[in-house]
């Protein structure tokens, strides 16, 4: 990569090597990176976690940890080597020359001084006066599109909604007109909605100001949306880098080819076939790897590729990968490709698990927060039934409720017929075993003192009700099932991997062969690799046990691969319920539509996003009528404001609760977009 | 109280006077009446005063060291904790790791005995006992209080140091840190506006637990340098099995802590608009 003369690029990294100095040994993190944003370029680094998108940033900003250290290369904002600043001139060039803007825009506030006088800071540090900044501040708050600026200044972080709190740190970042902005997963962990809403207003704010952005995400749908080139990160190795549409069309890599693959998409279904995965881990942190970084994952490799690295070689003027087999990549064996044989759900027949009217109002503080309101659902053995909204919507309280953590405040629960005791305390061993729970984080779920083998036979012993001999053979069984190594049970959960965790979650819920499995946001903190693995594993398990699924996830694209029917929830009312295919293909409920347009996909384009206005409304007072109706892009008028439509079945196994009528949702909705075609 | 060779008529005549031939609910009711009137009720020692002419004194006295010694171990283990907590991991920080958690080890009576030793015996600069003259003017009470809070101090000190950098260590890690720095702010306003303020939380909170301890539970110190606070006075009340005076004591070293609880945690929500809002809310 030819450097251009320095000036023209706001960013330019050379050979850089970093390595972070663990237990008194150096261990190579970022392995020669090179890489070139110019003057108003969006460039995007993707990558799985460990692989050093993080790192790159904190170095570009010489702010890496304090075992970290730059051994090789250098790094030059706007035409100035940043690597030797210290003291005045390194605080000169974070004052004046680069930003950042990372996740978690809740920790990255500081919790006890006011918003206003923080974002003020960012112009003091610029030697503007006090009074100028606190006026200066206002406006950059306005410029983020933080309504009434003025009373947002004198809130505190914890005061603001996430949305609200990352504008408030893009405002400060964007305070000195940087020559370069870096962006670290900025929306990983808000909600699709606000996620849309953030990246329109980076994209806004880019198009007017014209700064350079670094945007680092492990989401290929978001780099796509924001960055007009990639290059994709592997072990620290820049190991294919070109421009978006080529790389996401024509990826010549086979770690990028594998990491598409992994994402469900397109409207691709469970019964349509399995997801592909990556085989293998990352190089332990500091590997001494000989050959390509890749190899040991990758179902190409030869002798060459392990004996010898390849050099990121151009395949076009502005495309380069780092594979010798650069023209094949695309042939890359698939990894998993035993097709399964679904059991066809048969909703003729009795509900496995019926909800009937389930309402759930919380006391706080005086107020009445109605959680979850006359909620109605029935799921039959061996299908998925998919969970979404928004944060807030009621997604949680519904699963709790059903599992007998939090009673209902009215309405009741059958399991085949049977009412459910509202608490788990008073349901019977076969109850209990009967409706199992897989969460988001299985660090918390399992107790990090025993070891798995103890972890499977305590639930053994309490969920199927055997011990010895028995149990040992269940346990083997159930280690096969969830494809862990006999190894795996001597270990303790700390020693593995966050996929092979979630497998010994998984393993745990199974132990006592549940009919249903609620599955909390399962796959969220899991790379795309790894959820795409268990998102298998679960179909498998589905497929051989007919158990069904209740499936929570803010991911639609994982929601739709693995459902058979979706429900849509908000505000604690169910909005929408119906055959997944149909509630994704629309015509659908306005507030469904406005999720769906919200989600960046790999696929890009194809609809315009409908913009939701402000954030969900308080479950402490639902708005009147619809509760939807103070966001609803379609709202019909007076009708939606006074009477709540009810949830009425508007084609066979579609219920929709709308006061607008199917065909004339289907003639709007096909009128403004196309729906995504399935292109798998 | 009427020594072993008592009558049987006589411990009767004592129990009816006294009202202890009563119920124990009744007599109990008897004493939350007494209490609602601020009567605190008479000491079963002779001559049998009201218990509050024996507490006020040394609840007064109590107060005093408890205070000096607060000012004394106070900024020097924040100041302790921060330096610290600012280089942790160098040799400053486990320096005073090791000298602070090594004095928190000794009973505070070796430590209040050692000085005693150097500065009383050895050097002869301050008095051997903290209990002055009656009528004595403040400087004269500071001198006498100097050794008996300094060896709360040291042992404290430890204890407040370390909170302290814990509270620096975690702020310092913290993201909002990294976008103070990021800002381009100079290290010293980094760590004035924006580490301490939160660093010094949990210090706070931990300094309220102490005092109960410091005003109520000093009866070692009290007991070496022979002064008369509300430590040694519970004590000696336990000796003598006069319950008035104990219940009384215990009663109010409670109030003492619940007060300075109070007073903790109205500074915890100054610091922290977590609490405060919540509270509003």
């Amino acid at each position: 990569m030819s450097s251009t003369e320095p000036g023209a690029t706001a960013l330019h990294v050379a050979d850089l090597d970093v390595s972070y100095r663990v237990r008194g040994k150096d261990r190579q993190v970022l392995r020669g990176v090179t890489l070139e944003v110019a003057r108003g370029e969006s460039y995007g680094l993707v990558g799985e976690s460990g692989c050093g998108k993080s790192t790159a940033a904190l170095a570009i900003v010489r702010y890496l940890p304090r075992n970290g250290a730059v051994s090789a290369g250098s790094i030059s904002v706007a035409g100035r080597d940043v690597l030797d600043l210290r003291g005045q001139k390194l605080r000169e060039y974070r004052a004046r020359t680069v930003s950042m803007v990372y996740q978690n825009p809740g920790a990255a506030l500081n919790p006890s001084i006011r918003v206003g006088s923080q974002v003020a800071e960012a112009f003091t540090v610029l030697g503007v006066p006090g009074g100028d900044a606190t006026d200066r501040a206002r406006d950059a708050l306005d410029r983020v599109q933080i309504a009434d600026p003025g009373s947002v200044m004198r809130r505190y972080p914890h005061q603001l909604s996430g949305g609200m709190q990352q504008r408030a740190l893009i405002a400060m970042a964007l305070a000195k007109n940087p020559e370069l902005l870096i962006l670290d997963e900025p929306t990983t962990g808000l909600d699709a909605t606000v996620e849309a809403e953030v990246l329109d207003l980076v994209s806004q704010l880019q198009a007017e100001l014209h700064t350079s952005v670094l945007f680092i995400s492990h989401n290929l749908g978001v780099i796509s949306k924001m960055c007009s080139r990639v290059g994709v990160l592997y072990a620290g190795r820049l190991v294919e880098e070109g421009p978006v549409g080529t790389i996401l069309r024509d990826p010549r890599h086979p770690y990028t080819v594998g990491l598409l693959r992994c994402i469900p998409r397109g409207g691709v279904r469970k019964d349509h076939g399995r997801l592909d995965t990556i085989p293998g881990f990352l190089p332990s942190l500091g590997a001494e790897i000989t050959g390509c970084v890749f190899a040991d994952r990758c179902a190409l490799a030869d002798d060459r590729c392990r004996a010898e690295e390849p050099r990121l070689d151009k395949i076009t003027p502005v495309h380069a990968s780092r594979c010798w087999h650069h023209d094949r990549a695309a042939t890359l064996p698939r990894a998993e490709i035993a097709d399964l044989e679904l059991p066809a759900v048969d909703r003729a027949g009795a509900p496995l698990v019926e909800l009937a009217q389930l309402s759930k109002v919380f006391k706080q503080r005086g107020h009445e927060v109605h959680a979850l309101t006359e909620v109605s659902a029935a799921i039959w053995p061996g299908e998925t039934l998919g969970l979404v909204g928004e944060s807030g919507s009621g997604k949680t309280t519904l699963a709790r409720t059903l599992l007998g953590i939090v009673p209902p405040t009215a309405g009741t629960a059958l399991l085949e017929g049977g009412e459910l005791p509202t608490r788990y305390q008073k349901r019977s061993r076969e109850e209990l075993r009967a409706l199992q729970i897989v969460f988001q984080n299985p660090d918390s779920a399992l107790n990090r003192r025993h070891s798995v083998r103890r972890i499977l036979l305590r639930s053994l012993k309490k969920l199927a009700g055997v011990g010895g001999s028995v149990a040992e053979t269940r346990m083997h069984d159930l280690v096969e099932r969830v494809r862990l190594t006999e190894r795996t049970l001597t270990q303790k959960p700390v020693q593995l991997s966050g996929g092979l965790k979630q497998r010994v979650a998984i393993a745990r819920a199974f132990a006592g062969d549940p009919k249903l499995v609620v599955c909390d946001e399962p796959t969220s903190a899991l790379d795309v690799s790894v959820q795409a693995a268990i998102l298998n594993l679960l179909v498998e398990l589905q497929a051989e046990k007919r158990v069904a699924y209740l499936f929570i996830s803010h991911d639609l694209g994982v929601v739709r691969y693995i459902s058979d029917r979706i429900a849509v929830l908000y505000l604690g009312r169910l909005q929408e319920l119906g055959p997944a295919d149909v509630v994704f293909e629309g015509p659908h409920h306005p507030y469904t539509e406005a999720l769906l347009s919200a989600v960046p996909t790999v696929d890009g384009g194809g609809r315009d996003r409908i913009r939701l206005d402000g954030d969900i409304p308080s479950a402490a007072s639902p708005p009147s009528g619809c509760v939807f109706h103070t966001r609803c892009p379609r709202k019909l008028g007076a009708v939606c404001e006074e009477t709540e439509p009810p949830l009425v079945e508007v084609e066979a196994g579609h219920h929709m609760r709308c006061h607008i009528p199917l065909e004339e949702l289907r003639r709007l909705q096909r009128a403004e977009s196309q729906p995504m075609a399935p292109t798998a | 109280m009427l020594g072993p060779y008592a009558t049987e008529e006589a411990v009767a005549a004592y129990n009816h006077e006294h009202g202890t031939d009563r119920p124990a609910v009744v007599q109990y009711v008897d004493w939350l009446r007494g209490i609602v009137r601020g009567d605190l009720g008479n000491s079963l020692a002779p001559p049998e005063p009201p218990v509050w002419d024996v507490i006020e004194p040394a609840l007064v006295n109590s107060m005093k060291l408890a205070v000096f010694a607060f000012l004394i171990v106070v900024p020097f283990g924040i100041l302790g904790g921060v330096f610290a907590g600012l280089r942790v991991g160098r040799p400053t920080d486990r320096g005073i790791t090791v000298v602070g958690l090594s004095l928190a080890v000794v009973p505070e009576f070796v430590t209040g005995l050692v000085l005693i030793l150097v500065f009383s015996i050895w050097l002869g600069w301050l008095p051997v006992t903290a209990q002055w003259e009656p009528g004595a003017g403040a400087l004269t009470q500071v001198r006498h209080l100097a050794l008996p809070a300094m060896a709360l101090a040291i042992v404290l000190f430890g204890y407040i140091a370390r909170i302290t950098r814990a509270g620096v260590v975690e702020a310092l890690d913290a993201d909002y840190t990294r976008t103070a720095y990021l800002k381009g702010l100079p290290r010293n306003t980094v760590i004035s506006r924006h580490v301490l303020r939160n660093a010094l939380m949990p210090t706070i909170a931990v300094i309220a637990t102490q005092v109960g301890y410091l005003v109520g539970g000093l009866v070692a110190i009290e007991y070496l340098f022979n002064y008369q606070g509300l430590g040694l006075m519970v004590l000696q009340a336990a000796q003598q099995k006069d319950f008035t005076l104990l219940t009384a004591g215990v009663l109010v070293v409670g109030v003492v802590y619940l007060v300075v609880t109070l007073i903790a945690d109205i500074a915890f929500a100054l610091l922290n608009p977590r609490i405060r809002f919540q509270a509003a809310e």
